[in-house]
């Protein structure tokens, strides 16, 4: 089916901060984006920007969260509650001892205690890394693990079910903070909440060096540990253009990012960027539900709304009726990420809301958005839009005697890449610099994702490079999956795979086979499934697993995923010149 | 079916979603996402494997109704019988 394009008119550009694309993007220069950062001649620092430098100018007063709990009550936090909350828990730290540029990880549910650890971690000059709530007990030890934590803030009941079993297993943990205790406090533990109404308010945030490390975003490759993609302080240059330009972002905005603060896109854009462009955030505690989402969008006069392709799905599911009886009319600008978002989820964005829903692309490693539709650029259904102003993209095509060339005629399929030097770029992956150094030819960033451009300089996505997975926008790689399905017993060896699923983009599929001497049952399923399930929490595990005689190998042992996912969707096996051992 | 038999019925189809968590251990009146971890897909699936085993459909916009095991058997009553 074709989709039109959709056409903005031109007589609204001036709404938008965005006028016109093209001029922006020819005569842009980095100083723009800089100028809108205070910074000090000492150096810079994300707290200040986000927090600090409003109540200076006189916002202290304005709403920077409402807090939405579960249960339905409202919290207001201003910007100068913030800066007190965040200086506290930078006492905090200061006080235990911490030193600068250790980490602290967050193992957090949307609560108003994350904020302010982030944002304090940050103003103290220590790193933080934020993990997903629903995450297992493994992916939780084997990030911090790899990342060296030194403090985790998480809450007393998370605590007990995902930590406490295996601490004694990372001895450079020193410091858990605990909020929300209701119990007598587990042995070495601090109690979060008591100890910032003690500490001291006047911590005032530590400028930094700009390349000074600020934030470790851990992500999946197709093998081997999660990946902690390093960021730094200046990297708040490009959060705060970036969502000027690709959100439309403006003071005083109602905005609602429903990325989980556990991600990236939780940190850059569900709390930077949103706060260094002086916006009230909305945050929601509660789970996602098609009718309260409408509700929330109507009473809180949501004006930019940043979502998922999961989300959407689900709500055109729950059908467009349900939004008739709210009044939406407070939405200016609409936005998803986290997977390419299909053009019959656009189009739908436009009957509902009257605006379509506007894709971008970028991952932890770039930062911040790199590709987007904007605001006042015509939208192409199905493609995720234009660079940035600042941002320069191509796609190149890799050669059998390994060399790389970049592709210049329009719709030939190639790796998107990326010009390096826009100030959010990772710095590394933590200890793992050769993984780094591969990521890159020449000046040229490669993303792992393969796309086309069209003749107008719209991208449009194609596919991974590699084999890892995307479910409800959460990078999944298929190595942490079989790794944890291997600890049991009966199983010989795991093939991971994603699998096409219209709500969620893609699921996990775990092909498994035996040992001698087990039978691939009903009950070893459910056996399988719920460690992996336990280990790796819901988001992770599989949803599905088949049990095979043997999988498909190549002749030096390597599982061929790429053969199970072909065979399972009927497409052509390509080359299997290296297939050694088969499946049976 | 009475209730309770829709009762085990839910207990089986979140057994063959979610098999570590024990029956025992799923409550009554509680939301299941909250009390037992599910993620939003864990819910459809559940969902959508009990419409289907009994034959009920389940529209999106009455999830709220069925959040609870409680709710999901009095849900079912009323469209089944």
């Amino acid at each position: 089916m074709h989709f039109p394009e959709i056409e903005k008119d031109p007589l609204q550009a001036a709404d938008h901060n965005l006028v016109c694309y093209k001029d922006t993007y020819e005569h842009f220069i980095w100083q723009l984006a800089q100028r809108r950062i205070k910074g000090g001649k000492t150096g810079l620092n994300i707290a200040f920007e986000t927090v600090d430098r409003h109540v200076d100018e006189g916002f202290g007063a304005q709403t920077a969260i409402r807090w939405l709990s579960k249960q339905g009550l409202q919290k207001e936090i201003s910007y100068a509650d913030l800066k007190d909350q965040s200086a506290r828990f930078a006492s905090i730290l200061q006080d235990l001892g911490l030193q600068p540029q250790e980490t602290v990880f967050g193992l957090c549910t949307r609560v108003p205690q994350l904020y302010q650890a982030l944002l304090g971690t940050l103003k103290f000059g220590a790193v933080f890394s934020p993990l997903f709530s629903a995450f297992g007990p493994e992916p939780i030890r084997s990030r911090m693990e790899i990342g060296n934590a030194r403090v985790l803030v998480t809450s007393e009941a998370l605590y007990r079910k995902k930590v406490q079993p295996w601490r004694h297993e990372l001895p450079g943990l020193q410091w858990v903070l605990l909020y929300n205790v209701t119990q007598p406090l587990p042995e070495n533990c601090y109690d979060l909440d008591a100890l910032l109404e003690q500490s001291s308010p006047d911590f005032p945030a530590r400028m930094c060096h700009p390349e000074q490390l600020a934030l470790l975003h851990f992500t999946s490759g197709t093998t081997g540990k999660p990946k902690g993609a390093m960021h730094v302080h200046q990297a708040v240059i490009y959060h705060c253009i970036s969502g000027y330009y690709a959100l439309d972002l403006r003071p005083g905005d109602n905005y609602w990012c429903t990325a989980d603060p556990g991600w990236v896109t939780g940190t850059s854009y569900g709390i930077i960027s949103p706060l260094c462009n002086r916006v009230t955030l909305i945050i929601d505690e509660a789970e996602f539900d098609a009718k309260h989402w409408y509700q929330l969008l109507s009473e809180q006069k949501i004006n930019i709304w940043y979502t998922a392709p999961t989300a959407i799905r689900m709500l055109m599911k729950a059908g467009a009726e349900l939004a008739e009886e709210y009044d939406l009319s407070a939405l200016r600008f609409i936005s998803s990420v986290g997977e390419p978002l299909n053009p019959e989820a656009v189009v739908w964005g436009q009957k509902v809301f009257n605006i379509p829903f506007h894709d971008n692309w970028w991952q932890s490693e770039t930062g911040g958005i790199m590709i987007a539709n904007f605001a006042t650029t015509a939208v192409r259904p199905g493609s995720m839009g234009q660079p940035l102003p600042g941002i320069k993209a191509a796609l190149m095509k890799h050669h059998k005697d390994g060399t790389t060339t970049r592709i210049t005629e329009a719709n030939q399929v190639g790796e998107l890449a990326l010009h390096k030097g826009w100030p959010s770029m990772f710095r590394g992956y933590l200890h793992e610099d050769e993984r780094y150094q591969k990521c890159f030819v020449d000046d040229w960033y490669l993303t792992g994702d393969l796309a086309l451009c069209d003749e107008d300089g719209f991208y449009w996505f194609v596919g991974r490079a590699d084999d890892v997975i995307k479910s409800s926008g959460h990078l999944i790689g298929p190595f942490e999956v079989e790794s944890v399905l291997m600890e049991q017993q009966a199983v010989a060896e795991v093939g991971v795979i994603g699998l096409p699923d219209e709500v969620a983009g893609e699921t996990v599929k775990a092909f498994v086979a035996l040992k001698p001497g087990y039978e691939g049952d009903e009950s070893l399923r459910k056996t399988l499934l719920g460690h992996a399930r336990k280990r790796l929490g819901p988001a992770v595990a599989p949803r599905e697993i088949v049990f095979r005689q043997n999988l498909p190998k190549t002749r030096s042992g390597k599982i061929m995923r790429r053969l199970l996912k072909a065979r399972e969707l009927g497409l052509p096996e390509g080359d299997i010149s290296t297939l050694e051992s088969d499946e049976s | 079916m009475d209730s309770l038999e829709l009762k085990t019925l839910i207990l089986e189809e979140l057994n063959n979603i979610a098999p570590e968590i024990e029956p025992h251990e799923v409550p009554d009146d509680q939301d299941m996402r909250d009390a037992l971890e599910l993620d939003s897909m864990d819910f459809l699936n559940l969902v959508t494997a009990v419409s289907k085993r009994t034959q009920a459909a389940i529209p999106e916009a009455d999830y709220p109704k069925v959040l609870t095991v409680n709710g999901m058997v009095e849900y079912l009553l009323n469209v089944l019988n």
